[in-house]
């Protein structure tokens, strides 16, 4: 995968290692001072035009490519820490995994516990420690992806950190991205957090058994988050008691076919 | 906030310009950046000084252009300025609105010697 943009594979570590960033400066440094001496000191403009998240951008195609060609469908769960995304994977790897092979990378600062819930179910999880970052890029997803083993027309699921901000501006690659907003936070959240609800396609609804204890106002909240996203699609559920579940499997279901259907029509057209 | 992210991702392009183009020297940066992008500026300014120290952008200035937010409507298709993601268009009110100019996070141009 990103090998092809002579990328090394050593510097990332996952499952406990620590992870490093590029070493990019190391080189640079000597290739400038090499040159000190021989260029004279005129100020000139160079002209860059280039997006701050090229790189990333770049790293996010390739994994795309690469499950395009595979007829996987890879979702991205977001949401701010404890709406639910781990639970709610739980609940969808027990609904579907003896239809569809499923993988999973989980992404936290710190610890390897929701991996490890992941794998409680039987279905292998790959956990990426950012540290102190506060998001998964797309070369670190990429790694993890060269890590899974990877069944083609499988399922992957990425849970991001937890944090409503940046990983909205973090392409992974993936074929959604989907917003997990609990009842327990508030319905002001799509207006306080607008860019994640901006870059998701679903949101779920979680927590929705709580209701009943709650001031929360659904079509409040549903009316917000389309303020920003007009197509965005809502669906209600409770992961603990299951209601509304069957509506986001058969969504991921649908999914799963066409990711794979693309891959036959593409496979009878050769 | 991701602004050390975005700080690295502006010292790696800028430290590929300079071997690219044989400098070794950055004393200005120009980045634009859009009203809609999730660029917190001085959050920017203050972990890009932090990243390029010891490094070919270590007296460079850091010039924010502003770009404005600009929206079509995918209703009415009129073309309006909009400051966040759920502006409703001012002509027919709906919020299907579609962002064509305020998502810049980009360097243009650097003053180099
Ligand atoms: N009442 C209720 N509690 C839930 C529901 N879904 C999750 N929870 C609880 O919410 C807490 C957090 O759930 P997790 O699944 O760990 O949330 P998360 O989003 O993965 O959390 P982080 O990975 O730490 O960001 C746990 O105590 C869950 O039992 C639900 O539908 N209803
Ligand atoms: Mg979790
Ligand atoms: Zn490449
Ligand atoms: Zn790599
Ligand atoms: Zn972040
Ligand atoms: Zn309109």
């Amino acid at each position: 995968m990103c090998t092809t943009c002579g990328c090394g594979t050593k510097h990332i570590h996952m499952d406990g290692d620590i992870l490093y960033h590029h070493e990019y400066a190391e080189t640079v440094g000597g290739h400038t001072h090499h040159m000190h001496a021989s260029v004279i000191n005129e100020s000139r403009r160079v002209r860059i035009e280039q997006a701050i998240l090229a790189k990333n951008n770049h790293f996010a195609q390739h994994n795309r490519h690469y499950l395009a060609q595979q007829g996987i469908f890879m979702v991205n769960l977001v949401s701010s820490p404890g709406s639910g995304k781990t639970t709610i994977l739980i609940e969808t790897i027990k609904a579907l995994q003896n239809e569809i092979p499923i993988a999973v990378i989980e992404g936290d600062q710190q610890t390897d516990q929701d991996a490890v819930r992941i794998r409680a179910t039987g279905v292998p999880a790959v956990q990426i420690n950012t540290g102190k970052g506060c998001h998964l890029d797309a070369h670190m997803v990429g790694h993890a992806m060269e890590k899974l083993d990877l069944q083609s027309n499988s399922l992957l699921f990425v849970e991001n950190v937890g944090n409503l901000v940046c990983p909205a501006a973090f392409d992974l690659g993936e074929a959604h991205k989907v917003v997990i907003l609990s009842v327990t936070e508030g319905e002001d959240k799509p207006l306080k957090y607008p860019d994640m609800f901006h870059a998701a396609d679903v949101m779920l609804l979680n927590k929705c058994d709580l209701l009943p204890y709650l001031s929360f106002d659904v079509s409040c909240a549903i009316d917000f988050a389309r303020r920003i996203n007009p197509a965005l699609q809502v669906i209600q559920i409770s992961a603990i008691q299951g209601s509304g579940l069957q509506q986001w499997i058969d969504w991921i279901k649908s999914g799963h076919q066409q990711a794979a259907q693309v891959v036959m029509t593409e496979k009878a057209i050769l | 906030m991701h602004e050390m992210t975005l700080a690295e991702q502006m010292l790696q392009i800028i430290e590929e310009a300079a071997i690219a183009q044989n400098f070794t020297q950055v004393k200005t940066v120009w980045m634009e950046v859009g009203r809609l992008s999730c660029v917190e500026k001085e959050a920017l300014r203050f972990c890009f000084s932090a990243v390029v120290e010891e490094t070919v952008a270590r007296r460079a200035k850091l010039e924010f252009i502003d770009i404005k937010g600009r929206g079509l409507c995918a209703q009415c298709e009129c073309e309006m300025d909009i400051n966040t993601l759920y502006d409703a268009c001012p002509a027919c009110g709906s919020y299907a609105i579609q962002i064509i100019a305020g998502n810049e996070m980009r360097i243009r141009e650097l003053e180099v010697e």
